[in-house]
């Protein structure tokens, strides 16, 4: 089965997935072609190491500041504020690590959202943590946020924009007033919500994924504002930057700035787009599907995400089944997960875990293929539901 | 708690197979009575009280057993 059916040519996001529909664009997207046209054009011309004086040397280093400068545009700061790193994941623990060696006179807690991802959540307990529980809809409860940023020996304090498993935005900027209030900086991962739509100022550092908005892998990005009390958690990093010590990926990191300034353009016309059709999938979901616990905010959402959780139905089971039938999705369910614990985001919401599915839609899903996926779903978990002998119960 | 409640060995099984067990069982038992699952699933813990709302049974708590909790539930419809 041919995956890559695309030949370089620009195109659609569709060559790239032909075999499937990619519903699972949370997890990462395929590279939008301005970020494949910048990388080819950066490998021919960026492959020397930046710090030399060098002719090569100086036009990677002319690379290297543009994409910085395109990044701080997009995220609203100054190039002197963006650091790159190798993923995502490093990006946030590297920002958190950094306040907790910068701050550990004040103390080493981290109090962070029980809903942040798993690699804010494996940083913070490296030492002690005070999570702060979030309601059914998967929303932090701020007032709880706030007392437990003012509790003494918090030397940062961590949430995630918005859920990467049911979508709920959090309130960052309440958040961040609190935070600044008590004096402790604020860790934002906004992997889910860059590219996507805005996210609210008042923090102090933000971490950001590349993959996650159409960039490649393997770049990640930190934001530290001015007057953070953060110090390089790497051994051996150059003073006065926040990049990761060791050779830069130079033509991804120029292929994440060139696709996040062409998804930052289209943003709001493909948040419009994707809301009206994730609001589609919940509402046919719900009238559909019976014993469907849709999750998450109705409102105070992602444009591109959706959960929902069917009863007595094996998460693993439905997602092989919505794979034959050609849909790649997500599942928070414990059998798929290799520790076979469910998602802790379900489990902080106290929403059903099992049969669950999380669908994410990227710029070139159609009408559709979401009108195809809403025609089958009913189908495949009657069908589960019937082997399974609980059809009524 | 509660005196000797109907008891569902649910220990080895997978989610959601406790919480079909459970779900077989409450319609089976006069309303007011409490039905334990015995299980070790990680999401037992999570998924039996969601059943629970989502059914409107009662979850009354969890009992830490030797080798699996305890979930009670009173049958309230």
């Amino acid at each position: 089965m041919p995956l890559l059916l695309g030949s370089g040519v620009p195109g659609r996001y569709r060559r790239v997935v032909a075999a499937q529909t990619y519903f699972d664009a949370a997890a990462g997207l395929p590279p939008h072609p301005v970020a494949r046209q910048a990388m080819l054009a950066a490998a021919e011309d960026g492959w020397a190491d930046p710090a030399k004086l060098y002719g090569q040397g100086r036009r990677a280093r002319q690379l290297l500041d543009a994409a910085r400068e395109a990044v701080a545009e997009q995220l609203g700061v100054r190039a002197d504020e963006i650091g790159f790193c190798a993923s995502g994941t490093a990006a946030a623990q590297a920002g958190m690590q950094g306040v907790r060696v910068a701050r550990q006179r004040v103390g080493a807690t981290v109090a962070h959202s029980a809903i942040e991802h798993s690699s804010v959540l494996y940083a913070a307990g490296q030492g002690p943590t005070a999570p702060v529980p979030v309601d059914r809809l998967g929303r932090v409860d701020t007032e709880a946020f706030a007392a437990a940023v003012r509790a003494p020996g918090v030397a940062v304090a961590a949430l995630i924009s918005a859920s990467h498993e049911v979508g709920t935005v959090q309130p960052v900027a309440a958040v961040a007033e609190a935070c600044a209030g008590a004096g402790v900086p604020l860790l934002v991962d906004a992997a889910q919500s860059v590219g996507r739509m805005p996210v609210p100022g008042g923090w102090s550092l933000l971490s950001a994924s590349a993959r996650k908005w159409g960039g490649p892998a393997g770049v990640g990005v930190l934001a530290v504002r001015k007057g953070t009390r953060w110090l390089p958690p790497w051994p051996g990093a150059e003073p006065g930057s926040l990049d990761q010590p060791g050779a830069l990926n130079l033509p991804a990191v120029v292929g994440a700035a060139a696709a996040l300034r062409a998804v930052c353009a289209a943003a709001p016309d493909q948040a419009a787009r994707l809301s009206a059709l994730v609001a589609r999938i919940r509402d046919q979901v719900a009238a559909t599907v019976p014993d469907v616990e849709i999750v998450g905010d109705p409102v105070g959402r992602l444009p591109h995400l959706v959960t929902f959780s069917c009863l007595y139905v094996d998460g693993e089971a439905l997602l092989h089944a919505l794979d034959r039938a050609g849909f790649a999705v997500s599942s928070g369910s414990s059998c798929t997960a290799s520790t076979l614990r469910p998602s802790h985001v379900l489990e902080a919401m106290g929403v059903l875990s099992h049969g669950n599915v999380r669908v994410s839609l990227h710029p070139d899903t159609t009408e559709e293929e979401v009108d195809r996926f809403l025609d089958v779903l009913p189908g495949l978990v009657g069908r589960l539901r019937e082997e399974a002998g609980v059809v009524g119960l | 708690m509660t005196e000797s409640p109907d008891v569902l060995d649910c220990r080895g099984q997978r989610c959601p197979l406790p919480v079909i067990a459970l779900a077989r069982r409450v319609p089976t038992v006069p309303v007011g009575a409490v039905v334990r699952v015995l299980a070790d699933d990680p999401a037992a813990a999570n998924d039996i009280p969601a059943w629970c709302r989502l059914r409107g049974q009662e979850f009354l708590g969890a009992v830490e057993a030797d080798d699996a909790t305890g979930f009670d539930v009173r049958r309230v419809i």
